[in-house]
């Protein structure tokens, strides 16, 4: 601000309040043009919720908000998007009943009469060629029919798609946290880019590591409040850490030297597409990793694994019920209509029974107990689950799933949107479940967590190309069998 | 006054609140007279409606697409059966109803089947059933003329303190069916389908078992119905069903079930059911002709699911 450079938007003093929760406690923030600001803070700190006010799809109580030296005083998404702000929100946004090109269209009502669906898809087409190059997905493809990861995609390089209206700024409200590794980063450097070019950034993101090396300035939150601004070469991550408040440093994991085979197999599955040799085994008390690229048959090996639970199927044998903990949660998990402690009884229902009836006392006791265990923010858990924040409903699928009597918990890349504090607390609960007889089938890109497993499988193609024990496991390791192509690959079939 | 407040929060009260309003009209116009009897005749007639109404509302809850259009045919295809099986004979009673519900339950399961093995959307399959349904009763009951055995018809049109014995039994069997809904892991499961049938199976639901005793559920109660209907008008006809086609979607819509699935409402369905029943009484002693009689109606029904409808929706 200080070097003139111009600022494309200034908050001042806004506040937000949902009942007694005050998300948003006088909340001040300028971004300024050509550069970009990392947004952190724990789950519930109020990031996206400020967000939604920016984009012009929330409400601020009080405070307010000038967008390029001028003041807005009827601000809405058609305003926001006619002074080019976009935004990107953690829970997508598209049609999944249309294609690509279709929800392309949608946000740019200059794309009309003849061949506009040929135009739209031109369009978005380029724009992911550049962002994503090698991304596989076609304009015409259906929304829902893709992974979430790809749908992330589309929504990213849909909100950097220029027709007639202009592009300031592009908020990013955890983007990457549905993208494994080699995709977060071509969305990184393309953001970069972005910035040199002129178009501002915010970037909301638990991976600290990410924060630090894309943004020029990082802006800290907790409990509805902006607590620290600062530019980010100012910033380490233990600073990060300790400002945005209670979380403990990070033991590195004390790997339990545990020789396989001394428990009772609790899981055997084979890939659809394995023809022969390599196979998932999971023994009881074990944490097992899935790796490899996003969408690579590590989340359809999981569903095969929940089938197999209730009716035998070929090349999948469980030896206990099983739970899932679902990474989209929108689709897989959340009962919208429910109050928080129905959205975790739902899995135990069986459970829940005084007599022929279900017991409201057990149920509630049930969700109390875990509210505790993993802090759900709430100040009443019969308050719908929406109202929760998303790191916050990912919890509540935690609580549901290991709330249950499954010996067998399946986690398919569970911790999208879950801050660090909450993540070291659920590797410790894991671990503690784990050692007291439960198994864990942990589906992840995250190289940290895969470091919390005993035992991890590297997915390419749909099926298993490494197996590796917890002592041989590092980070080049797992990237080089996830890219591996034929000659090394065909070699380990015909070995195994 | 709290409790007037949180009487009005039900979505129930409103069916319920136009219910009365209705039968306020209808007897300030006829200046008191016939008051009473008006309410034990649309407590016998509301009977048969809340019993199909509860049935097709487990359906429409288990989400958008599931609806059971086959109930006219079935609800007329069990009342022939159960006459022709209790052959008038006081003896043959309830070997007659258990004919007539496993009839209902026959086309309940068929209609699963249809939807499930052939993947045929229920709105379509459920309409082509009735059409085969409907095709087997005329061919089954042709030139049927059976009365119902006496008892039966008699049993029909007891009355205590003015109260029909039926509506006492429908009252119980909303109770039940309300428990049933919000108590018991059956309910729990459709809820939890009609909200989301995908995290339904993966929280451990077995959907298609849940499924398949819904769809099963609502043609036990049309066949339930078509036995009734038949001692009530004293025998059974191929047409005896059919203002159930339009009237237990009604009823299970006004009473503040949600169409899009997963939000169910039992005591609205009664409420709905009085509604509709003492509208029709209203409009009939006003005398107005069929044609205005349907407008208005029409226009009514509208009315009150705007009224109703006032939700916050969150978000």
């Amino acid at each position: 601000m200080s070097e003139g450079k111009s600022v494309i938007v200034r908050l001042d003093g806004v506040e937000r309040h949902f009942g007694a929760v005050r998300a948003l406690d006088g909340v001040d923030l300028a971004v300024e043009s050509g550069s970009c600001v990392g947004l952190v803070g724990h789950n519930g700190a109020g990031k996206s919720t400020l967000m939604h006010i920016l984009a012009g799809s929330g409400r601020a109580d009080r405070g307010r908000i000038a967008i390029r030296g001028h003041e807005e005083t009827a601000y809405s998404v058609a305003r926001a998007q006619k002074l080019g702000i976009r935004c990107v929100f953690q829970e997508l946004s598209l049609c999944p009943n249309l294609t690509v090109a279709e929800n392309t269209r949608i946000t740019h009502a200059s794309l009309k009469g003849f061949g506009w669906r040929k135009r739209s898809a031109a369009l978005i087409r380029a724009k992911l060629d550049e962002i994503f190059p090698g991304h596989g997905i076609d304009p015409s493809d259906v929304v829902g029919d893709l992974a979430i990861g790809q749908r992330q995609m589309v929504e990213v390089a849909r909100a950097f798609t220029v027709t007639d209206e202009p592009l300031h700024l592009v908020i990013l409200d955890e983007p990457t946290s549905s993208l494994d590794a080699h995709t977060a980063g071509q969305l990184l450097a393309f953001v970069r880019r972005a910035v040199d070019q002129g178009i501002s950034s915010i970037l909301i993101s638990h991976m600290l590591g990410e924060i630090l090396s894309t943004c020029d300035r990082v802006v800290v939150m907790r409990d509805g409040k902006v607590v620290a601004t600062d530019t980010a070469a100012a910033f380490d991550r233990d600073r990060l850490v300790a400002t945005m408040g209670g979380t403990r440093h990070r033991d590195k994991v004390a790997a339990v030297a545990r020789t396989r085979e001394e428990t009772a197999v609790m899981v055997r599955a084979r890939p659809r597409g394995q023809v022969a040799g390599a196979e998932l085994v999971a023994h009881r008390g074990e944490v097992i990793g899935l790796a490899g690229l996003a969408g690579h048959g590590q989340t359809r090996l999981l569903l095969d694994i929940v089938r197999a639970s209730t009716a035998a199927r070929p090349g999948v044998t469980v030896g206990a019920p099983v739970a899932l903990v679902a990474g989209d949660r929108q689709t897989d998990g959340i009962f919208p209509l429910w109050s928080i402690a129905e959205n975790i009884g739902i899995r135990s229902l069986a459970g829940l029974k005084r007599g022929l009836l279900l017991s409201r006392e057990r149920e509630a006791a049930l969700a109390r107990a875990w509210q505790e265990k993993i802090s759900i923010r709430t100040p009443d858990l019969d308050n719908n689950i929406l109202s929760l924040s998303g790191g916050n409903q990912q919890k509540v699928l935690f609580a549901r799933a290991l709330g249950s009597d499954a010996g067998i918990i399946l986690m398919d890349d569970p911790m999208r949107g879950v801050d660090i504090g909450t993540k070291l607390e659920v590797y410790d609960l894991i671990r503690d479940e784990a050692r007291k007889g439960r198994t864990f089938l942990w589906y992840t890109t995250e190289m940290d967590e895969l470091e919390n497993c005993d035992h991890v499988y590297v997915f390419r193609n749909g099926r298993i190309v490494a197996d590796l024990a917890h002592s041989e496991l590092t980070e080049e390791k797992v990237i080089q069998s996830s890219f591996e192509e034929g000659a090394g690959a065909a070699l380990r079939e015909r070995a195994s | 006054m709290t409790a007037v407040r949180t009487l009005l929060a039900r979505p129930w009260i409103w069916s319920f609140i136009g219910a009365l309003i209705v039968w306020l009209a209808a007897i300030l116009f006829t200046g008191g007279y016939g008051a009473g009897g008006m309410i034990t005749a649309a407590l016998s007639l509301a009977v048969f409606m809340v019993i199909v109404g509860i049935g097709q509302m487990f359906v429409i809850t288990l989400g958008p697409g599931n609806v059971d259009l086959s109930l006219p045919a079935n609800i007329g295809l069990a009342s022939a059966v159960a006459m022709k099986v209790m052959g008038g004979s006081n003896a043959m009673i309830a070997v007659g109803l258990v004919a007539a519900l496993a009839s209902g339950m026959a086309v309940g399961a068929a209609n699963y089947l249809l939807i499930r093995v052939l993947r045929i959307p229920p709105i379509i399959a459920t309409l082509s059933s009735s059409f085969i349904v409907l095709s087997i009763d005329i061919a089954y009951g042709r030139g049927l003329q059976i009365k119902p055995p006496p008892a039966f018809a008699d049993f029909t049109n007891i009355q205590v303190f003015g109260i029909p014995i039926l509506a006492i039994g429908g009252v119980v069997f909303a109770f039940l069916a309300g428990i049933a809904l919000q108590r018991m892991i059956y309910g729990r499961s459709v809820l939890a389908i009609g909200q989301n049938m995908r995290a339904a199976w993966l929280a451990g639901i077995p959907v298609e078992r849940i499924r398949f005793f819904t769809y099963t559920l609502s043609g036990a109660l049309g066949g339930i119905n078509g036995a009734l209907l038949a001692g009530y008008f004293r025998g059974a006809s191929v047409d005896i069903g059919n203002e159930y086609l339009l009237s237990s979607i009604a009823v299970v819509v006004i009473g503040g079930t949600s169409v899009a699935g997963g939000k169910a409402n039992v005591p609205g369905i009664w409420g709905a059911s009085l509604f509709l029943v003492l509208l029709l009484t209203m409009l009939n002693t006003f005398g107005v002709s069929a044609g205005v009689r349907l407008l208005l109606t029409g226009l009514i029904i509208v009315g009150v699911i705007t009224a109703a409808g006032g939700q916050k929706t969150l978000r």
